[in-house]
Formats: C-alpha cells, structure tokens, sequence
C-alpha cells in the first residue's frame, strides 16, 4: 500500500505479527531447545527455557539406535525416488498437454485431479493384498511407486501451468533461426523448463517425506522410513522426551529448511492454478 | 502448430500418465467393490462372494458409522472453521507494513512442513500430557487443577494439533489473494470515510471469497482422510473414530473386509461430491 505509514503504526503492526508468528512457532522452537536437554531436565517443573547445560547426547543415542539410519535412508530413497519416477511420467505428458492442447486436454487434467481426491483408505485393502500376492509388502519399490501414484496428479498440474507460461513464439524464433528438434530441445526449451521442474521437485519431495499414512501402513521393518520411525514413539518407555525431541529435529529439519524455499509453488501446486 | 504428427506424439506422451493413474483408479477400486458385497473375513477363512447389500445395511445401521460421521463432521467443521477465520486474520495481518515480514512469514508457515507424526506426538506429550506437558505447567502456575486434554478432550485436542497444522496453508493461499487484491480500490474506500469493518465487510470478504472457497475444498479432502494424528494419539478410542478410522479398523484391525470394504466406499462417494464443487471451480479457470 503507498499511502504514509506512520511509524507507530508499523511499530505496532510489528509487534503483533512477530507475537503471533512466535506462537504459531513455539512447538517447533521448545522442540528444539527439548532436543538439548537431558531427560531430567526436559521435564522440569517449572520448564526450563535457555539457561541449561546443553547437550548432544540426545542426538547420538538416536542415532544409535539401530533403526534410526535405515530409517532415514528409506525416507530419503522414497521421497526422492517417487518424485523422479513421477517426473519422468509427468514431463512428457505435461509437455504435450502445454504445447499441443486438444479438445480433450482439459477433461484429462480434471479427470487426473480427480484421482488425486480418491480416499486412500477406500483401497486400503486391495493394495495391501495386490503387495503381498505381489511379494512386495515392506518394500522400498512399492512405496516409491504407491507414492508416485499419489502426487502424480500435483506434479502433472504443476508442471503444465508452469510449461503453459512458456511462449510458443519462441520455438518458433529458434525454428526460424535454423534451430534443430535437438537444438530446440537443449538451449530453448530446457533452460525455460528447469526452474519449473525444479520447484515441483522440491514440493514433490516434501509431500513424499511427510506422507503419513500408506508409509505406515504398508511398512513393518524393512521399508520403515521416519513417518513410521517417529509413530514408534507412541508406546513410550521411561523418560523419552528429549530424545523424542531429538528424533524429531532430525526427523523435519531437512524438509523445513526445502519448504521455506518452495512457499511460492506451494501455493500454485496445492491450489491447482485456482489461486494465483 | 498442431499437426496430426504432433497430436499423435502428443497422445503417446500423455499415454503413460492416463495409463499408470488409470490402472491405479481402476483395479483396486474394482477389488474394493467386489469385496463389498461380499463376505470376506480372511481371519476366519470366511469367503462368500456375494451377500448382496449386507454390509451396506450393516454398515449403516451400525452405531459406530452415524458416531464417527459425526465426529467426521465435528473434526473437519472446526478445523475449517479454525483455519479459514484464522487463515483470513493472519493473511490481512501479514498484509500490514512491518519490520521483519519476510521473516514471520516463515515462521507462520513452518508447521504445515512437519510431519503429522512428529507433530502429533509431540503435541501428545510435549504440551498434552497432564504429568509434563506445558499446559500442565501452566495450569499449576495459575493455580488450576491439570487437565488430561486427550482422555478428557480427545477430540478438541485433534482438532488443535490438525488446525496448527493447516492454519499455515491457509494463510499462505489467503495472504497471496490478499496481495493480489487492487489497493486503489481500498484507498478510495478509505477516503470516501468507509470504516475499516465495512471496508473488510464490502471489498476484503469479496475479493477473498474465491480463495476461501478453494481452501475449504482442499482441506475437506484432506481433511476427511485424516489419519497419521489419530494413529499416534488415541488410536480412534475416547469418540475420536472418524469414518477413515472406522474403515481402517475394519479392514485391517478386526479384518472384516466385506465390511470395511462397503464402509471404504461411502468414503469415497463422500470425497467425490467435495471433489465435484472443486472440480467446477478448478475447471472454470482453465478456461481463462
């Protein structure tokens, strides 16, 4: 807004958004400082805010645990791994819906959406019998793919609004020029395509990382990535509070830190193009 | 530019995706059809393929399905009523000229980024738990008495843990049809002496309707197959069952397929006349 903003005014706009903005963060800050605390400590009456002994012993027992590292690297062979398993699906045909639209390409973006509305838990039971008939329950492949499945529509969508945004007169400029399909391919297209295809990467990867329920689900062992990991910690035993905080710090720091950066798609890839 | 040669290449790039979300649609769909009308206990070994609409009727006279529609529609209704009200606050808050926006921006948007495990856990002992929890803490400061929030309010405390959550989503979308509202509208408004709640009332609330119909669509879908936040709290015990628990517990906790199966499908017919009113929106702005 350009009228004259007194500075009071601003003085007192600051003050409340940082006091709401803390408390929409406190949960994930007093995690934090939990993480650094020894189990005596974390349940100290009256709490205790910043003035401990800070300690990393939290962060070495989980990573101790047995569990922890497989965990951590089933999470990231999933997410990573049904993102650019859906990429690979969804460039060519998001591609061809951007640049050469039919008469029938609107009815197939709403009908992939629609699949995306699909209740998981309406196919809950053929997918866990299809797995085992198959000999994949608990596996890595069949989470990537079920996860592939699942955002498969959201990376479609993205990828055709942000091809859409590409201009048509350009590949036509490069024909003009002499431009090759390969040229075409490699210095026009590619370079205009990338940072959209890196965005849905980002959120794609996000949304994988954070799936809740077929990871626990279809998981036992083997294929637990952390969703499944932390849900472990339900059944506590003794004093766990730090080391759940712990667990949990290692758990979303990564996917905090790639959010922060994808606030812009997130909007655009969760909306559909509905909200600009 | 669309010659038959590239509507052709264009329909064998598009063919995998229709494929792999086709056969992903279709076959276990189908299954959970056919198990619907069946007698299917695999437990007990009990397989008969058709009971007729058995289940169907024994689905929908079952005390439990009108208990968890309802707990459904309490638990989906407050968090939408929760975010969408909070949503709109926050977005016109982080509207207003400030120091540091960039920054509260994060921290608001942060929560949605974790995981519903680690959130749900950590708001069931961290702040819950009536022996550790801060609540506990501050009810003793101020001299109460602690409340067990999960077995006195189960659901009231899902509600929180899932609201924190979404409230981020809310505002992220809010605030971005917010900015993109015509300030020149607003100070004319403003100098033709319109107060601020009519200004909010008559050109905000307008401007914003479109977006708040989106964020209600999307959340209702998610927010009907709420699951990972039941699981780790109060495994669907204290009137927290919603109807994706209820069919989850059937499925795979008593293993009464046929049951679960027909209770499967109501969800899925419920989902797609949310799904519909978002389909007419998301499809009027293809057009455009």
């Amino acid at each position: 807004m350009s009228r004259a903003i007194t500075p009071q005014k601003k003085i007192m706009w600051t003050a409340f958004a940082w006091a709401f903005g803390l408390l929409m963060f406190f949960p994930i800050l007093w995690t934090f400082l939990t993480s650094f605390k020894t189990e005596a400590v974390a349940i100290a009456d009256p709490p205790v805010w910043l003035f401990f002994d800070w300690t990393l012993e939290n962060y070495a027992d989980v990573q101790a645990r047995s569990n922890y590292p497989k965990a951590l690297m089933n999470s990231i062979a999933i997410a990573v791994g049904s993102t650019f398993l859906g990429i690979l699906i969804a460039v060519p045909a998001a591609w061809a819906m951007a640049f050469v639209p039919g008469n029938r390409t609107k009815d197939v973006l709403l009908w992939m959406l629609s699949t995306k509305m699909l209740p998981a838990v309406g196919v809950l039971y053929p997918l866990v019998l299809l797995a085992k008939w198959l000999g994949v329950m608990d596996s890595r492949i069949l989470l990537i793919v079920v996860l592939m499945l699942i955002n498969l529509p959201i990376i479609v969508w993205m990828l055709y609004t942000y091809f859409r945004e590409i201009p048509g007169e350009i590949l036509e400029a490069a024909r003009m020029d002499g431009a090759g399909l390969k040229a075409e391919i490699l210095y026009v297209l590619t370079p205009m395509a990338l940072p959209g295809i890196a965005s849905t990467v980002l959120l794609n990867i996000i949304l994988a990382w954070n799936e809740a329920f077929w990871t626990i689900l279809l998981t036992t062992v083997d294929a637990a990535p952390l969703t499944a990991f932390i849900a472990s910690f339900s059944a506590p035993e003794g004093l766990f509070y730090a080391k759940l905080s712990a667990a949990s710090m290692l758990a979303v720091a990564p996917i905090l830190i790639m959010g922060w950066f994808s606030q812009k798609q997130l909007v655009r890839g969760l909306t559909f193009g509905a909200v600009k | 530019m669309a010659t038959a040669h590239s509507k052709s290449a264009a329909r064998i790039m598009i063919a995998p995706a229709v494929f792999v979300l086709l056969v992903w649609m279709l076959i276990p769909l189908c299954m959970t059809l056919y198990f619907s009308f069946a007698d299917y206990r695999p437990m007990r070994g009990v397989f008969d393929a058709w009971i007729g609409f058995d289940n169907y009727i024994r689905f929908f006279t079952s005390s439990s399905f009108l208990s968890s529609l309802m707990t459904t529609l309490w638990m989906v209704g407050s968090i939408l009523l929760i975010t969408i009200t909070g949503g709109v606050a926050m977005a016109l808050l982080l509207d207003q000229p400030m120091f540091g926006q960039g920054v509260v921006r994060i921290l608001v948007i942060a929560p949605f980024f974790i995981m519903p495990t680690v959130s749900a856990l950590v708001w069931k002992n961290m702040f819950f738990n009536v022996d550790n929890g801060l609540f506990s803490y501050a009810y003793k400061f101020l001299g109460l008495q602690p409340f067990d929030f999960l077995s006195q309010a189960p659901l009231f405390s899902i509600v929180v843990i899932v609201a924190w959550q979404w409230l981020p989503f809310a505002t992220l979308i809010l605030l971005t049809a917010v900015q993109s509202l015509d300030s020149e509208q607003l100070e004319a408004a403003e100098m033709d002496g319109a107060p601020a709640l009519s200004r909010f009332r008559f050109i905000i609330l307008p401007h914003l309707s479109r977006a708040i119909t989106v964020v209600i669509l999307i959340q209702t879908i998610f927010l009907l197959s709420i699951f990972a936040e039941i699981f780790v709290t109060t495994n669907g015990a204290f009137g927290t069952r919603t109807l994706t628990y209820l069919v989850y517990q059937r499925v795979l906790e008593s293993q009464n397929v046929g049951l679960g199966s027909a209770g499967g499908i109501v969800a899925v017919i419920l989902a797609n006349i949310v799904a519909i009113f978002l389909m007419r929106i998301v499809g009027k702005n293809l057009d455009n």
